[in-house]
């Protein structure tokens, strides 16, 4: 009963959102309000019914209905109940029906928050994220029914894929989706302006906070998922350039460029087709992610059980949203050029320079992904495209953004003066390249051009970021203090700053040893001892596991106890690695258990991962700056007059 | 031209690589080494998209005890390459070898970086030429 | 042509090249690279007699399949079923490679289900199937009078794949 009031839910569901696109959209043309109003209305409507649908799903599984197929496939009695519910978007079903909740979440926020914005452009965003729900309601309905039924039903389920049965996950794909789903406002908002054919400062000003706000998610979403493979995978890698890893990864940069981009529009109303093409990709990568993991296209660790059905289905949609888009992007544009201009040395240069480096980036991580197909179509050959090029080929661009990031915090907008430009720029300069020598030589005992150059930039972002933020506090009462805006920014930056010095450090000092270890034994590693004290058979919930209790110290000093369990869940018979792990912001030590050898030993995975911390620590400091950012002052006024004033405008213009 | 670039970058990154001990392990550093960097860069082909160095499968401990017995028996990195490539194709390699094709791999990320710059500094050019006193400035 | 169009065109050959993508086919399997090439040489001890070898050498002058098996292999017992008829029919003889196993193990499976095999070599460290070029039991190759491989099968084999694959190939065109 309650499956089928969830799939009455979804259908419902998906009258609203076509009402939401249509009425809206030929409201904005007709100026007729009560047809724009009808926007905000549906989209509440859509919110409910898709969330009841959603707490249908989340309720099957909690009561183990295994009368519905998604349940029984992904779920199983002795299943923690934690994880029932985030088995709710563990496969490739139910975690569509979260995008789609996630949709209707963003629209709302939007409806609820645009009072600021003119009705006819209001009206146009809703309609247009309306009918991105359209679209993927009924992909939902029509190919990936999360509530089609199982008849007879099963006794027990098949059980959530083990490597998903952890708090990690429970978190990491919502906080992903809120963020690759959030790319739609800022594509919604761009067909808005496009459709009207108004784009000026206001727009970008508009459009600001929404962007940041999903490329916040965005962030947080990636580090989780690095994190979290960091600890369960059990080899202690955090990024292998893996094609579902690449697919949330390449809208994280475009939306980093356009954050950039769209403060040059907002200041200057420069760039505004760029912008616009920017805003556009972001969201189409999203989509194009949401494919390629889900079609059966590339070769994952983490790609969905597939379906080239389901594949062309995104593929239509895909092509759909992404050509309208261009269409009228190509329409749209010409007519955009400014006249306005600015010095080699300024603030738009370097945002340029950012921008064109984070392309670059994105056009070779699609290349790397993509390319072993193209390859072995065209010729037949598979070749193999992993970490060793990614690697290389990253580093390419990204060293220079890093350097230049430094800098254009500190150029001022249209021109910068010289030589105060470089009073502010050369102590710093020549302080991080001291540091790059001096922190890993006198912490660590060595360097080599990899460690003086990540930890120089580390440095150099670091102290340019903190200079803003020092100069606030330092200034005389009464003078003007520093914006949320700047702040956020200098925070952001910061958080970079921090990633870099975690990466450097980890990739140059991180040392792993795979060793033979027999109850009593003791082995040295970095500096640390480890000993096996005990081998011990543990029963959990639905798994049986050996577990050893390995004891660390240092200089015979005790420093921790661990238990790496190699568990055997009990359906699904898969065995699965759970490290233990010491974890510091110094540095994390990390034990898993590998094969079990003929000698009653076992052979361990003994990893020390110096300012591994720093990596995640860095990214949550960024997704912090974005929000001190998008919670500017000028973001929040709520100005009724100006309101009325644009509906006349557009009343003039539609 | 892709060695030397590759190595250029490599330089960076691999000079200061600690110790990585792992389950075959040679007394000479270098060698182990060597072996090390290797099983980092073979395909585990039971797997999805892991190495034979983080992986745990049968194939993946074969695989591995056939290179370390190639490098004891004195085979150089391109051999042993050659050796996986004759068995398993191109596939099994991570870093992409040189042909015609993967060329334009590994030049990828300079040339994108040189175009990028050139389109920049078209704009830039045109952008220095226009007057830069306007009233588009916005507070904040 | 107006530059704002540039962007549309690459759009529209990647998700050419997208359609054509998903049409492909399974981006795991992994095509022999000894197809059309002389099969790999190898010489092991067979499994019920280890005095006795078994080479490639053996394998020539008529069409051969040479099965890879084990008995740790679920798929293996699936198509174990038509391999015994296959053997029975005559039709082509079978060798089998028994690939990373406990000798007394795979003895005693024969002996419970059956014997296609002409002969089965005893594979023990893997180093044959590496020089193979197998990742997955079962695999099946077909090799041509001349020695040459001329198709590998991953997975089971059953009657529809071997006349579509198999039979084909012998009657189509072989290496002669």
């Amino acid at each position: 009963m309650i499956p089928e009031i969830g799939q009455f839910a979804l259908i419902l569901a998906l009258s609203l959102a076509i009402c939401q696109t249509v009425f809206p959209l030929v409201g904005a043309h007709r100026n007729d309000v009560a047809m724009m109003g009808v926007g905000r209305t549906a989209a509440t409507g859509q919110f409910v019914f898709v969330g009841i649908a959603f707490a249908c799903l989340t309720y099957a599984f909690v009561t183990d209905d295994f009368s519905v197929l998604y349940v029984a496939n992904h779920s199983q009695l002795a299943l923690p109940t934690l994880y029932k519910v985030s088995a709710v978007w563990g496969a490739h079903e139910g975690s569509l029906l979260l995008w789609i909740f996630l949709i209707t979440a963003w629209t709302l926020a939007v409806s609820r928050f645009s009072s600021g914005l003119p009705d006819a452009f209001a009206a146009r965003v809703i309609g247009v994220l309306g009918f991105l729900s359209v679209g993927f309601l009924l992909f939902a309905l029509l190919t990936s029914n999360p509530f089609d039924r199982l008849v007879p039903a099963a006794v027990d389920g098949g059980d959530l894929n083990p490597l998903l049965q952890d708090p990690g996950l429970a978190i990491h794909p919502p906080l992903l989706y809120i963020g690759y789903v959030g790319f739609s406002v800022a594509f919604a908002f761009a067909i808005a302006a496009m459709i009207s054919g108004d784009l000026d400062q206001r727009w970008a000003k508009w459009t600001r906070p929404w962007t940041t706000a999903a490329w916040m998610f965005l962030t947080l979403g990636i580090a989780l998922g690095s994190w979290w493979a960091y600890y369960e995978l059990g080899w202690g890698g955090w990024w292998f350039w893996d094609a579902v890893e690449n697919a949330s990864f390449m809208p994280w940069l475009i939306g980093t460029a356009l954050i950039h981009s769209l403060a040059v529009t907002e200041k200057r109303g420069l760039f505004k087709s760029w912008t616009l093409l920017l805003a556009i990709t972001a969201f189409s990568l999203s989509l194009l992610g949401t494919f390629l993991v889900r079609s059966g296209i590339i070769v994952s660790v983490h790609a969905f059980a597939t379906d080239p059905t389901r594949g062309f289905f995104i593929l239509t949609f895909l092509a759909i949203v992404v050509i309208g888009a261009l269409l009228l992007y190509a329409w749209r544009a010409p007519a955009l050029d400014s006249d306005a201009g600015f010095g080699l040395l300024s603030r738009e240069t370097f945002l340029l320079l950012n921008n064109v480096l984070l392309v670059v980036a994105t056009a070779l991580v699609l290349i790397g992904t993509l390319a072993p197909l193209v390859i072995e179509m065209a010729t037949g050959g598979k070749i193999s495209i992993g970490p060793p090029w990614f690697n290389v080929a990253f580093l390419v661009p990204t060293i220079p953004l890093i350097i230049l990031l430094g800098l254009g915090m500190h150029t001022a907008w249209r021109t910068q003066e010289k030589t105060t430009w470089v009073r502010t720029v050369r102590i710093p300069a020549i302080a991080a390249l001291v540091l790059g020598v001096v922190i890993p030589l006198f912490i660590y005992g060595r360097v080599s051009i990899l460690l003086v150059v990540g930890c120089a930039a580390a440095a150099w972002i670091v102290v340019m970021s903190l200079i803003h933020p020092i100069r606030a506090l330092r200034r005389e009462k009464g003078a003007a203090g520093i914006t949320r805006s700047v702040l956020g920014m200098s925070v952001a930056h910061l958080g970079m700053g921090f990633f870099v010095i975690g990466v450097t450090i980890v990739s140059a000092f991180g040392v792993e040893s795979d060793r033979a270890l027999r109850p009593g034994e003791t082995i040295e590693v970095a500096g640390y001892e480890f000993e096996m004290r005990e081998l011990r058979n543990v029963e959990g919930p639905n798994f049986s596991a050996i577990e050893a209790e390995i004891e660390i110290r240092k200089g015979g000093d005790f420093v921790a106890t661990l238990r790496p369990q190699k568990r055997q869940y009990l359906v699904q018979k898969n065995w699965m690695t759970e490290a233990g792990i010491r974890a510091g912001l110094d540095k994390d030590l990390f034990v898993a258990l590998g094969d079990q050898l003929g000698n009653g030993g076992w052979s361990v995975r003994i990893q020390y991962k110096p300012m591994i911390r720093f990596i995640w620590l860095g990214a949550m400091i960024m997704a912090l700056g974005g929000l001190i950012a998008m919670t500017d002052r000028r973001y929040r006024s709520k100005v009724r007059k100006t309101a009325a004033v644009d509906s006349a405008a557009a009343e003039a213009t539609a | 031209m892709q060695r030397f670039f590759v190595l250029l970058v490599a330089t960076f990154l691999m000079s200061s690589a600690a110790a990585i001990d792992t389950d075959k392990r040679f007394d000479d550093p270098e060698l182990q080494a060597r072996y090390e960097q290797l099983i980092s860069e073979v395909r585990c082909l039971q797997c999805q998209n892991q190495s034979i160095k983080d992986s745990n499968v049968s194939l993946a401990a074969d695989l591995r005890r056939e290179i370390a017995r190639m490098i004891e028996e004195g085979k150089t990195d391109d051999e042993i390459a050659e050796f996986l490539v004759v068995r398993y194709g191109e596939f099994a390699l991570y870093r992409p070898r040189t042909t015609g094709k993967t060329l334009v791999l590994w030049l990828a990320p300079f040339l994108l970086v040189l175009f990028g710059i050139y389109a920049l500094a078209r704009v830039v050019k045109h952008r220095t030429s226009l007057p830069i006193d306007d009233d588009s400035e916005i507070k904040g | 042509m107006n530059r704002y169009l540039w962007p549309l065109i690459a759009v529209v050959a990647l998700l050419v090249f997208l359609v054509m993508g998903l049409r492909h086919g399974d981006p795991r399997a992994l095509p022999s690279p000894f197809i059309g090439k002389p099969a790999p040489q190898f010489e092991l001890p067979t499994l019920k007699n280890p005095e006795v070898s078994i080479g490639t050498e053996h394998m020539t002058g008529n069409y051969a399949l040479v099965n890879v098996w084990a008995t740790w292999c679920v798929m293996c017992r699936a198509e174990h079923g038509f391999l015994l008829d296959l053997a029975e029919s005559g039709a082509i003889p079978i060798y089998g490679i028994n690939w990373r196993d406990s000798r007394p193990d795979a003895i005693r499976w024969l002996q419970e289900l059956g014997d296609p095999y002409l002969a089965s070599a005893y594979d023990e460290d893997g180093r044959v199937g590496i020089d193979w070029g197998v990742y997955g039991a079962p695999e099946t190759f077909l090799v041509d009078p001349d020695g040459t491989v001329i198709y590998k099968h991953l997975g089971p084999l059953d009657p529809a794949i071997w006349q579509r694959e198999f039979v084909s190939r012998m009657n189509g065109g072989g290496a002669d």
